[in-house]
Parts: C-alpha cells; structure tokens; sequence
C-alpha cells in the first residue's frame, strides 16, 4: 500500500470552534455513538461511502439488472403466498365463468385463482414476467456492454465467468418459473423440455424418467421446478450476485479513457450521498417501468390459452423471448438423425444442449482465447472504444447476428403470418443466413471501425472541417479547418489519438473539461457557464491550492 | 491495511479533527480513504434564490404527485375499483379497471419518488468530481511472500507430502462421502424406464380390440367424418384420454386421394381412413394442422411437415421419421359400426431415444 498524505492537515485553516464528539448532542450523533461504541464501523464505513463511481449512461444496464432481480424477489414472494405447485387433478368453479367444470391442475387452478380472486395477484403476477424479461435483456446488453468495451480483461475475467453462469441460470429460472402455471402453452414447452432431455445419448431415457419422475407428464414435475424456482436457483444466483458486486467493489468500476482518467485512478461521483440517490432513485423508476408495463401490458393471459392437454397445441406458440434462441436453432436444424448398432441420436440433440453448451463456453473463454492471441497480459481499468479493436468488435457483431438470426428463426411461424411469407422459405433463410449473414456482420463492422479510427486520426492531423468555403487569391477553394492543438510546420495536428472520442464537429469544441460536464449521451453547457466555472475554479483552486492533490499520474 | 489507515490519521490529532466543519472533516476523511474530491461546488453558491426555490418546488412537487399516486393505489386496491371478474352481461365490467389502474398508479408512485430523488441529486447537491486511487491488482511482494510461506508452512506441518497413507486414506474417505449426496439425490429420484403400467416408452395403451374414442368418451365411427376430415381420438381405456402418448389422428380421406403404406403395414387404414399417433416424432407436440387439400400436417412447435399420401412421411422441417400408424379395425356395437384398433402402434411413438432403433 503506497499513500501519501500530501494534505498538511495539521495546519487546518478555519478554525470553526471547537465542537465536541465525545457527547454528542444530536439525535443523529446519539445514534451514531452508540452503534460506533458496539460495532467499531467508522473506518471501514467511510471508505465505502467514499467509494467512488463513475458515471457513464451504459453502466447502467447492470444496475437495471440487479434491480430487476429484487423487484422479482418482492414479487415472487407475494405470489408464493397463493401458488399451489400441485398437479392434482382438479374441477375448476372459480371466478373465470369459460373455464367452469374444466379438469385441470391445482397449480393451473391456483394460477387463475391469483388472477382472478387473489386482490391485486393479476398486477402482481404481470409485473414479476415483466421483470423476469427484463432481467435477462439488461444481462444481455449489459454483457454486450461489457464485450465491446473489453471490460471482461485482466483482472476482470472471473466477473465475466460470474457473469456467464448468471445468464445461464437466469435461462434456468425463467424457464421453471413460466412453465409453473401448467397452462397449454407452458405445458407444451415443458413437452419439448422432456423430448429434450430424452435426446441425450446413452442416458436419456434415464435422465427423463428422473427428471419427471416417469413418462411425462408424471405428476412430479410442477412441484420439483417450483423448488428449483423458488430456493435453489434464486439462492444460487443471489449468491453468484453477491460474488459479482463483492468483485466490483473490489476490484473497483472500469472507465472510459478520457482528459484525467488514468489506470491507478477511478473519477467520478462519492458513493455518499450523491451516487447513492441517484442509483436508488434508478431503482424506483425501473421497478415503476415494471409497475406499469404490469398494469398496462397484458402478458401471458394462461386462462385464454386452457390447462395443459397433450393432445392440444395452439399455432404461434412462443417461449419467452430469452428461450427463442433455442425455439430457433430447433427449427433451423435439418433432419439429422444418427442411427447406429439399434441406437439412436435423434436431431433434437444438437440444437438444444450442444449448441448452447458450446456458445456459453466460448463466451466464458473468450477473456482467455483473447489474452493468448493478443499476448495481452496486463490489467487493465481504462476501456477500449469499440472501434480501437475492430477483431473483437467483429466477433462481437459476428455472435450477436448469429444470435439474432436464431432469435427471428424463433418466431418464424409469426413472421411468415404477418408479411404472408412461405414457411418454408422462412426455415430456408434463416438455415441460409445463419451460415452467411455472422462472417457478412463481421466484415462490415470491421471496415466501419477501421474507417472510424481513420476519422478519428484525420481529425486529429487535420482538424475539424468548419463548413467554411475559402478562396484562394489563385482561384483554388478550401475548407478551412480548425486544428484541435499546436500544429507542426506543415500544418498538421501534433494531438495523438488517446483512446478517447474525438470531437467531429465544430459545436463539440469549447469543453475543457471532457467528461465532467456531462448530459445524458452528450456534453450539455453554455459556454458562458463554462467560463464562469472556469474562472471560480480557479478562485478556489488559489484558496484552497494545500488541500487538493494534484494529479500526477 | 488498519494500521496504514491509523498512520494516516495520526497526522491528524483528535483535537485538531474536532476543529473541522463536517465539509473538511469528510475532505480529510477522504484523502484517508485516498479519494480526493478535486472539484466542489454548490449548484446555488447563493442560498435562497429564485431558481433554487424553483428547483426545489418542481421536486416537491414530484414527490407530491409520488404520494398522490401512492394513496390512490391504496384506495383503488381497497375496493374503489371491483376485482372481481365477471361474465359480460352478469355484472359490472368494471374491474377491467382494476389492474391496469393499480400498474398506472404504482408506476406513477415509483417514477416521481424516483424521478424526485434522481433530480434532488442531480440539481441541488454539490457538483463534485473525486478521484480515488484503484489500489487494483496483486498485494505488495513482501505480502504475497509473508501469506506464500504461512500456507507453505502449514502444509508443511500438516505433513501431507510426507504422509502419504494419510493422504489416500483420506482421500478415499472424502471421495466415498462425496459421491454420498449424488447417490442420495440421485438414488433418490432414479426410475428405470419403460417399466410399470403406461410407463413405457416403446408401448400405448392401445392394443387389440380396445375402441378409439373422442375426449369425451364417445366412440367414433366411419361415418362420423365427413371426406377430408379429422378427429383426435383416444385408447377408450382407463387413463387412455390423459395419457400423454394417447393422442391419435384419424384421418377421413378425400375421394381420390390415396395412401401409400410402408412395408407391412398393408392393411392398417381401413376404408379411407387411416390413423397415426399425433405426437410428432421431432419433440412430442401434436402435429395438429391438417390440410386437407395437399394431406399435410404440419406441427406448430418447430415446423416439422409430414405428408400422410405419402403415409405421414416428414417432408419439411427437423423431424425425422414418419408418424407412427395405428391398425384400424371396426366392430359392429348396436348395429353401428364404431372404431377399434388392431393393435398398438408398431413402433414407439413421440420423440426418438437412445434405445429407439
């Protein structure tokens, strides 16, 4: 640990009279003694609440994630309250009239029950979907998020491994919480679930039988994902979030590269009192855009779709947004079956367990295989822009087409409804693009980024075109350009490119203070403001020049 | 780290720490936890003005609207708004209201407390920019070498390279307990397929002579469907309507169109009628889209097509082996000719397996 201690504090200026601590007046101060007499927690409490965080619009999706997770956990416990994870057999004569005297399980019961009799469980019951979809798409972006701006290297690879088995598991926990209601449309899913696990070679008769406790349906199923839905996965990934968070503030946020930021320094805002509020205010509106969409965005209505009949299927029947992916390697799969010596590897197989297990593990290896290609040991708190790496930008751009080609190829029967397109060719493109469209995604975006940085460098060596037209006495016109520092003697700009962004344009100029001055995407303030600052900055800097370190690195 | 924090703080005595207002006592703090606020400044270095009180009444009045919001979800959910759903005609339709209201609210509640707090912050707090060392990375060398030799030490003196009969023992302890929770978990839960009543795999509950019947239990006979049509139909056992392998389609043939059947299975249609199990042979959905005119179905999970002129043979999509057909037979029950089935299925019906040849 090498700190120095350049504040001279024993010669404090202002001396504001003494105030005594020992016997504190306040109800506050009171309050604080006698926790600080039993707990001993000033120290370390205080660097938390010094702790600080940058501020970046994109660091947010994180934050939306973990606030999805706790608006799931509040609502998923009101929902236990009225849940019956039964699959007895049952003659429905609740509330919801069309569904009278049908034969269904007490969890389909129980499910109409919340949403018809249990006061408020509807809202309830919508919010905690909503948030679960939200959940899963804040993970994605924010891995994307974390992807392109190399966030996952050295020493951040074990949170990038946490990472990958949170989505992994939040699959898991989507999955068995949708299937719980044991309505057509789950139920179905559940269907392909057991022709998935029977899929396995060698074992999967086994593993089906153990799974479902027999043939499916079984009557075992319901009440076996509802523990996995409601203790063993939300435990596990509340643990693997709090190993995640532990990691973040120990190894402290990254930050993008910028006039100050250097990679022994973190800037930004103090935990206490200021990032504090506005990353719980952030909480309460995340959790009032799940309110709402609970309310106003009618979302799995199980009663239309009837209990589960395995006799029955709706048309368009849709998993969860974050399961079409697998919806759409399953449809895009060609009928590939391995028959040998009496055995069988039916195509199932390929689309649903290898396909995943190999893209999460290339995603958990990627910090790994890029380390070793790049050579690139070091750690690193300063980000990458994503046009500084065009290969990873690439890949990156490569796995999210072929990503999205699944995801659309999931939902190809309703896309060929909605523009009367042929089935078929729908499958056919979506075979065709996802071996096509990835390496076409790749190419593109690498030429974009190599492009960007070369706009980057023009501006640095020329300047920034101003729009304005010159003639010269020879009859020649040029664009003047304003240079964005010093200039050699040909006139070229002597400014290196420092991983940050370049201003483009001649109103992103007059910002002396990159990113402390700050909108939402883009710096917002007056320039009279500016200077005004300026000026008192100064003012202060001269008042108070012995408390305030300057940066050296 | 705590004794390097108490160096830090003796630069500072109690008494002269007591001299400090809270604002320089935090700086000091701060520099303590080396976080050293570079920039500070009050949003209004003039307290009371006009665009201060503004700023102040607009987040007031968020949080205003916050508890207004916050009170009509209460009101609202105590029985302002039914609940209660209705058959239309048979009373107020009113509770249609009722979830979307208490979203609308508890969103609106939410959002200003939210908004509130994120624009108190972000107007009334000081402008502040910190800089904190990261400190990142490995322990100092002398740290890493002191912790190397404690670990180093201990399984020195636990003597595990020395005592190699203790550390197979051990291991060979620890390794049979290990498997102990995998046992009981999975001992617990294993069944041996395909064994016990309606538990196989290769077999359904039809058999010789048992009726086809409708969900309801009514039989069904030749003359039931009209040309082109279809019905799904079930072993007429106990359990054969739930069971999930039961569900069968029989197909009435339009005039002209005719089936080819697979080797050995000749006389399985009878008339223009034929059957196969409706569980498509790709991942166990009913393959129940049927049309008439070209003789396809097509199942909506992921799209497999089969064919059934050329005897249910999959033509599109992931599947792989042709519906399995069921024998058809009749018998004449009161004088009317109602459905049986010949046999089971020849074949295992629903998704491949493993065992499946």
């Amino acid at each position: 640990m090498t700190t120095s201690n350049p504040a001279n504090l024993n010669q404090a200026p202002t001396v504001k009279g003494p105030r005594r601590f020992e016997k504190p007046t306040t109800r506050q101060g009171k309050a604080g003694k006698w926790a600080e007499e039993r707990l001993g927690l000033a120290g370390g409490m205080r660097k938390q609440l010094n702790k600080v965080f940058p501020d970046h619009w994109s660091f947010m999706m994180g934050e939306i994630a973990l606030y999805s997770f706790i608006i799931l956990i509040l609502t998923g416990t009101f929902l236990t309250f009225f849940f019956d994870a039964s699959m007895t057999e049952v003659r429905y004569n609740g509330a919801y009239v069309p569904l009278d005297g049908v034969q269904m399980s007490r969890a389909y019961a129980s499910t109409l029950n919340i949403s018809f009799e249990v006061r408020g469980g509807l809202v309830m019951r919508q919010i905690h979907h909503w948030a679960a979809l939200l959940f899963m798409a804040a993970m994605l972006i924010h891995m994307f998020r974390v992807f392109f701006t190399g966030a996952f290297r050295k020493p951040r690879e074990l949170n990038w491994l946490i990472g990958i088995g949170l989505v992994t598991l939040g699959l898991v926990e989507g999955f068995a919480g949708y299937s719980l209601p044991d309505d057509l449309l789950s139920g179905t899913g559940l269907r392909i679930a057991a022709a998935i696990v029977q899929s396995i070679p060698v074992i999967g008769s086994w593993a089906e039988f153990l799974v479902f406790g027999g043939k499916f349906p079984g009557t075992e199923i319901i009440g076996r994902l509802y523990i996995v839905h409601v203790l063993l996965v939300p435990g596990i990934l509340a643990g693997l979030i709090g190993a995640h968070m532990a990691l973040l503030i120990k190894q402290k946020h990254t930050e993008f590269p910028g006039p100050g930021k250097t990679e022994a320094t973190i800037s930004g805002e103090r935990m206490y009192p200021t990032y504090g509020m506005k990353a719980g205010g952030f909480f309460f509106i995340v959790f009032a855009v799940c309110a709402a969409l609970g309310g106003l965005a009618q979302i799995n209505p199980v009663w239309l779709f009837g209990p589960y009949n395995p006799a029955q299927v709706s048309s368009g029947s849709q998993p969860d947004w974050y399961i079409g992916f697998l919806d759409g390697s399953t449809r895009l799969f060609p009928s590939w079956e391995i028959r040998l010596f009496h055995h069988t590897i039916p195509p199932l197989f390929w689309p649903t367990l290898v396909l995943p297990g190999v893209l999460f593990t290339l995603a958990g290896a990627y910090p790994f295989l890029e380390a070793k290609f790049t050579k690139d040991r070091a750690s690193h708190n300063l980000l990458q822009r994503p046009r500084d790496v065009p290969v990873r930008t690439g890949l990156g751009a490569m796995a999210i087409t072929f990503y999205a080609v699944l995801l659309v190829s999931g939902g190809n029967d309703l896309i060929a409804k909605a523009f009367d397109i042929s089935l078929n060719a729908m499958t056919w493109a979506g075979r065709i693009g996802l071996l096509i469209l990835p390496p076409l995604a790749y190419t593109i975006v690498y030429r974009i980024c190599l492009g960007l940085q070369r706009h980057d460098r023009e501006v640095l060596e020329h300047g920034i075109e101003t729009g304005i037209i010159k003639l010269l006495p020879n009859g020649e016109f040029i664009e003047i350009h304003q240079p964005l520092g010093p200039v050699d003697d040909h006139g070229h700009g002597q400014l290196g490119y420092a991983g940050a962004p370049v201003p483009h344009k001649m109103n992103q100029l007059g910002n002396p203070h990159g990113g402390r001055i700050r909108g939402f995407f883009y710096p917002v303030r007056e320039k009279a403001d500016i200077q005004a600052e300026l000026d008192e900055l100064a003012a202060t800097d001269q008042a108070t020049q012995s408390r305030h370190r300057e940066l050296t690195d | 780290m705590s004794g390097i924090r108490q160096a830090d703080s003796e630069g500072l005595s109690a008494e002269e720490a007591a001299q400090l207002s809270p604002e320089e006592a935090m700086i000091a703090g701060a520099e303590v936890d080396d976080v050293f606020i570079v920039h500070r400044r009050d949003r209004f270095p003039i307290a009371g003005t006009k665009a201060e009180r503004r700023a102040e009444r607009t987040i007031a009045a968020t949080f205003l609207i916050g508890f207004l919001a916050a009170v009509g979800f209460i009101v609202v959910f105590c029985g302002a708004v039914p609940f209660e759903w209705r058959l239309p005609g048979t009373g107020s339709q009113d509770f249609r209201y009722f979830t979307p209201l208490l979203g609308a609210l508890l969103g609106l509640a939410l959002a200003a407390i939210g908004i509130g707090v994120v624009l108190w912050a972000k107007w009334l707090l000081p402008e502040e920019e910190a800089v904190q060392d990261r400190h990142g990375g490995a322990s100092p060398l002398t740290e890493q070498i002191l912790t190397s030799g404690t670990l180093t030490s201990g399984f020195e003196d636990l003597g595990i390279a020395r005592r190699s009969m203790l550390k197979t023992t051990l291991g060979l302890a620890g390794g049979a307990l290990g498997v102990v929770p995998l046992v009981a978990l999975v001992g617990a839960m294993i069944k041996k397929p395909n064994r016990g009543p309606g538990q196989s795999l290769f077999h359904t509950l039809f058999a010789a002579g048992v009726p086809l019947v409708y969900a309801d239990g009514r039989r069904i006979g030749p003359d039931d469907l009209q040309p082109g049509g279809i019905a799904t139909v079930f072993p007429g056992v106990e359990g054969g309507v739930r069971a999930s392998d039961s569900p069968t389609l029989i197909i009435r043939l339009r005039p002209g169109q005719t089936v080819k059947a697979r080797k050995g299975q000749a006389d399985f249609g009878w008339g223009d009628y034929v059957a196969y199990s409706k569980i498509c042979t790709h991942a166990g959905c009913p393959a129940s889209l049927y049309e008439q005119q070209t003789g396809r179905l097509l199942c909506p999970c992921h799209q497999s097509q089969f064919d059934v002129l050329q005897d249910a043979k999959p033509v599109f999509g992931p599947a792989t082996r042709s519906l399995p057909k069921l024998p058809l037979g009749v018998e004449l029950v009161d004088g009317v000719q109602q459905f049986v089935a010949k046999g089971d299925f020849p074949e295992a019906i629903g998704p491949a397996f493993w065992e499946r040849p």
